[in-house]
């Protein structure tokens, strides 16, 4: 029950996007097609789940016993920036076509926030491994989710008449913000 | 690359390449410490001192980086700034290092600094990315002291914590929220590009 409403909340109630603002960048790059929008969802996704759990390793194994936490920062973005090096090889290896889908949405993924928002807040929530990874995959689909409906609303926008001024990532912050106000909708299902 | 004079260094950060308005860099930071002139504030500072001593760091090394594993080497310049900055938060004001809360270690991913390196400090002499950081600085803080200030006063009726509305005012809380934050900086975004259309067809 603890780990169902770790992910709900991750997901949806403190969504990364609408309540913790990470991931801004990509949500506002790459929101032009539903297409690309889900790929980049899924690469988080991915990504973020294999960073909560290495970092997890990072921050129990070998900073916490130590007496190294003061060295989590700089820790956390150098096992990050390497892991998606990895990751972006190691897929580009085993299936051409996955790393056609959403490896170049890889190196993006390096100089994201919410992936080392993930891993800052997991630490400082204090969660077990389980409720880490849980968090972790709840929060890439949570992303998934906003960046896929933003896409969605953007392609419709094609065809609006939009002020001159506003175009592009003016009207694009202002959707986000009605959709933050929607988010906020879920913030009663978890007491 | 064409030589501008120093004043032209520090003044470009202010408007023609301002991180937020213009490059539209930074923008977690910018949307998530808002809700209040003071967190915007001190998260403005926090983010100078990165940058500034990031770019001098850079700019005065730049020579021992092999091109390679520049960025790499930039993020470690950056995260011990940023660290210093953390530290130093929560040992001298700590009730505002717990209201930033996750927002000072991620100053470490914020746009601005990594690219003013790779862009800036990366080329050019120890001198010039000072001026160019401090540009930029100013540029950012002034950035969000405009968004927390209409924030804060729309959202509680207040400056700095005192009341400057009166009484006949009904705080608008959704601005305080993060829709707030989101719509506040949209229409921020459209009066900054109807500026600059303005002034670019007056030209």
């Amino acid at each position: 029950m603890e780990l169902a409403a770790i992910f709900i909340s991750a997901m949806l109630i403190n969504n990364f996007v609408f309540y913790y603002f990470l991931g801004i960048c990509p949500f506002l790059g790459v929101s032009k097609k539903i297409d690309s929008a889900f790929s980049m969802g899924l690469a988080v996704t991915f990504v973020m789940t294999l960073t909560a759990v290495v970092s997890w390793a990072i921050n129990y194994w070998i900073l916490i016993p130590y007496g190294l936490d003061y060295l989590q920062i700089v820790s956390f973005i150098l096992v990050i920036a390497s892991l998606v090096q990895l990751v972006e090889m190691f897929i580009r290896k085993i299936s051409p076509p996955l790393y056609q889908a959403m490896g170049i949405y890889l190196p993006l993924i390096t100089t994201n926030c919410a992936i080392m928002g993930l891993a800052i807040i997991a630490a400082r929530k204090e969660y077990g491994l389980a409720e880490t990874v849980i968090f972790g995959v709840g929060a890439g689909l949570g992303f998934t989710l906003a960046i896929v409906l933003m896409a969605g609303i953007r392609e419709q926008l094609e065809l609006a008449d939009v002020p001159e001024a506003l175009k592009g990532p003016g009207i694009a912050l202002i959707i986000a913000g009605i959709m933050a106000l929607a988010f906020m909708g879920f913030s009663g299902m978890i007491k | 690359m064409p030589t501008k004079t120093i004043r032209e260094e520090f003044v470009k950060g202010l408007w023609d390449e301002n991180p937020i308005f213009r490059q539209l860099l930074g923008m977690c930071p910018t949307l998530a410490v808002t809700n209040a002139v003071i967190n915007g504030f001190a998260m403005g500072l926090a983010t100078s001192f990165v940058l500034i001593f990031s770019s001098v760091v850079v700019s005065s090394i730049k020579k021992l980086i092999p091109n390679q594993v520049r960025i790499a080497s930039y993020i470690v310049i950056i995260a011990t700034f940023v660290t210093m900055a953390d530290r130093f938060l929560a040992a001298f004001f700590y009730p505002i290092s717990k209201e930033l809360g996750p927002y000072v270690p991620l100053i470490v991913v914020n746009c601005i600094i990594l690219g003013r390196q790779e862009a800036f400090s990366s080329k050019n002499t120890v001198g010039r990315s000072l001026i160019d950081a401090l540009g930029m600085s100013l540029g950012f803080v002034l950035a969000l002291l405009i968004l927390s200030s209409i924030r804060e006063i729309l959202g509680m009726g207040t400056f700095l914590g005192h009341q400057v509305m009166g009484s006949w005012f009904k705080p608008w809380i959704i601005m305080v929220l993060p829709p707030g934050a989101f719509i506040t900086l949209g229409i921020l975004l459209a009066i900054a590009l109807q500026i600059e259309r303005k002034t670019k067809s007056r030209r």
